[in-house]
């Protein structure tokens, strides 16, 4: 029975990491630009929600607020700052950087230094019992929520005219720009896309993880790791590395707490060796 | 007086001035002084791998801290001589670069970034969360200075000796980027391909070079825990990796003396800033941004082009 709770918290766990690592992912895919900023979309967003949310007790409300200020805050980045240095990687990297500094201590001046948590809304606040086996609704609720999201990413992707130019662009942005697709307006989409599916990822993560000043930098290895591991710029690797990471994740700190980040980076070292472009991402 | 005369006279200078630094002022500063000559080794080492390379690296604390660790450990918890657990140390460091640099090399651009990164981050963790070896987030104190028959414990002596030891160590890593060895970095940094087709061994090459640059990174590291008497796990923490990458850049990547010079600027902002406000790492992140912005050749870039406009 330990085990099943262990396995079902690592997929809620990992569902997390879906959010960051979607768009970490996307963004890259299209625009080659690793989003150091990623992990303090995801802390500025969960603390947005949490200020939200006690103040009108609505946690919907929270989700939505958040996803849609963090989204401006990403599309303005990317339309003021990042799109100076197209494929430039060095100065993309020194610019987000930059700006989870500034993030982190803006957030620290406005929220303080104390971890605080969400309280779990209402209507999941309570476990779903089988037999004598018992176990919080909110986690299943995170796994719902995840594979929800993943399913609406890939129906986009797949199935919606802006999901076409989408994948046009990841191809060959320059061609696509060619027939006509406005790869710029692309290009900022993507950016508070992935920014708001962080943002929402804060705040779901406020009840389970508490948010704290250097939670940025701790989402933001993790993400690295399930890119790594995935594949930079896919979806599907970016669904399978986020599972993978996540269960193992809550196996080490459950099992070996002195190493627990070991267990997620002895698999990525190996899948490195091995594949160096990730399970499912391109060469 | 001629172009070279200048850099002559100039050089003649500083090296005077540092020389007598410690005479001039108080403890306090001679301390600064001492951590901006660290720091500026530890950028030196990074541009080593960044400037000359190409490769950005954003896990380089990883062997500066690595080195500080192991001398603390080897003395405190091991009982070794200082001056042995220095040496010492500065061959874990190495080690530790020739461990990571295969997997960071299957990597290029954005991969190597995050690759470092994580790698880092695992040292950081283990430092971090092995209470019963490093005292986790508390570090390890009482780290005694080298002594070489010399006593060291004072901050004026321990200054000359981090003088002496950085000097020496600039001076070798610019016999190494004007070797041939060094030159074949640039050409890689410039195209991988043409010097594989040249016949160079490109991964060796960027192998050996980042073993160089985690050793002398280890170097700073060590010095860096004998000044302070300490080590805790942020000098493994990626904010220091990322210092180290603003510190080059806002001195000018691709030589030597920019990252020196964009490492005591970096230290002496943090030590100005932080006596007046508590939000220094606000103030990094702007600087981060402006530089990218407006500098992005850094201090040493703008000084060559006003010099190269002066010439025409």
């Amino acid at each position: 029975m330990i085990w099943l709770i262990h396995i079902l918290n690592g997929v809620a766990y990992g569902m997390l990491l879906f959010l960051l690592a979607a768009g970490l992912s996307l963004i890259y895919g299209l625009m080659k630009i690793l989003n150091l900023t990623h992990g303090s979309f995801y802390l500025v967003g969960g603390y947005l929600g949490l200020t939200v949310v006690r103040a009108t007790g609505s946690f919907a409300l929270g989700l939505v607020v958040a996803a849609l200020a963090v989204a401006l805050v990403g599309a303005a980045i990317e339309r003021f700052f990042l799109r100076r240095f197209h494929l430039e990687e060095l100065p993309q990297a020194l610019l987000t950087f930059g700006f989870l500094f500034i993030f982190a201590d803006l957030s620290l001046w406005v929220w303080g230094g104390d971890a605080q948590m969400l309280a779990v809304p209402g209507p999941f606040a309570r476990s779903l019992s089988v037999g004598s086996f018992a176990y919080p609704v909110y986690r299943l609720f995170l796994i719902a929520v995840g594979l929800a999201i993943a399913t609406l990413l890939w129906w986009f992707q797949e199935h919606t005219r802006l999901g076409t130019m989408l994948r046009a662009g990841v191809d060959d942005a320059e061609i696509a720009r060619g027939l006509g697709i406005n790869v710029s307006f692309l290009f900022t989409l993507v950016f508070a896309l992935g920014a708001a599916l962080a943002a929402l990822g804060g705040v779901l993560a406020g009840p389970v993880l508490s948010l704290y000043p250097g939670a940025d930098l701790d989402t933001l290895i993790l993400a690295f790791v399930v890119v790594i591991v995935g594949g930079l710029g896919s979806l599907r690797g970016a669904l399978a590395g986020s599972l993978l990471v996540g269960i193992l994740d809550d196996f080490g700190k459950a099992f070996f707490p002195k190493f627990a980040l070991f267990t997620v980076f002895v698999p990525m070292a190996v899948i490195l060796v091995a594949r160096p472009s990730g399970l499912f991402g391109r060469r | 007086m001629t172009f070279r005369a200048g850099v002559l006279v100039a050089t003649v200078l500083v090296l005077a001035l540092l020389l007598v630094l410690p005479e001039l002022l108080r403890p306090y500063y001679v301390g600064l002084a001492t951590r901006m000559l660290i720091f500026a080794l530890f950028a030196m080492s990074l541009d080593l791998i960044l400037g000359y390379t190409g490769l950005v690296s954003l896990g380089h604390a990883a062997y500066f801290g690595i080195a500080a660790y192991a001398i603390a450990l080897l003395v405190v918890r091991a009982g070794l001589p200082s001056g042995v657990a220095f040496v010492l140390a500065l061959a874990v460091a190495a080690l530790t670069g020739a461990l990571f640099a295969p997997f960071a090399l299957r990597g290029r651009g954005s991969s190597f970034l995050m690759i470092t990164f994580a790698l880092a981050q695992v040292l950081w963790s283990v430092a971090f969360g092995w209470r019963s070896l490093t005292n986790g987030d508390d570090g390890i104190p009482g780290v005694p200075r080298p002594d070489f028959g010399i006593s060291l414990d004072s901050t004026q002596s321990f200054y000359y000796f981090v003088l002496i030891v950085v000097g020496l160590a600039a001076l070798l890593l610019a016999a190494i980027v004007t070797s041939p060895f060094g030159r074949a970095l640039k050409g890689i940094r410039e195209s991988e391909s043409r010097m594989q087709a040249l016949g160079y061994d490109v991964w060796r090459h960027q192998f050996v070079a980042f073993v160089l640059a985690a050793s002398f990174a280890g170097l700073a590291g060590a010095l860096y825990a004998c000044f302070n008497h300490f080590v805790g796990p942020e000098y493994l923490f990626v904010i220091q990796s990322a210092e180290a990458l603003i510190m080059v850049i806002l001195g000018g990547a691709g030589t030597l003396l920019g990252p020196a010079i964009g490492a005591a600027l970096i230290v002496f902002l943090e030590d100005f800033v932080s006596s007046m406000t508590e939000h220094w790492v606000m103030v990094l992140g702007i600087i981060y941004v402006l530089v990218t912005l407006w500098a992005p050749r850094g201090l040493v870039g703008i000084v060559l082009d006003y010099c190269g406009r002066r010439l025409q």
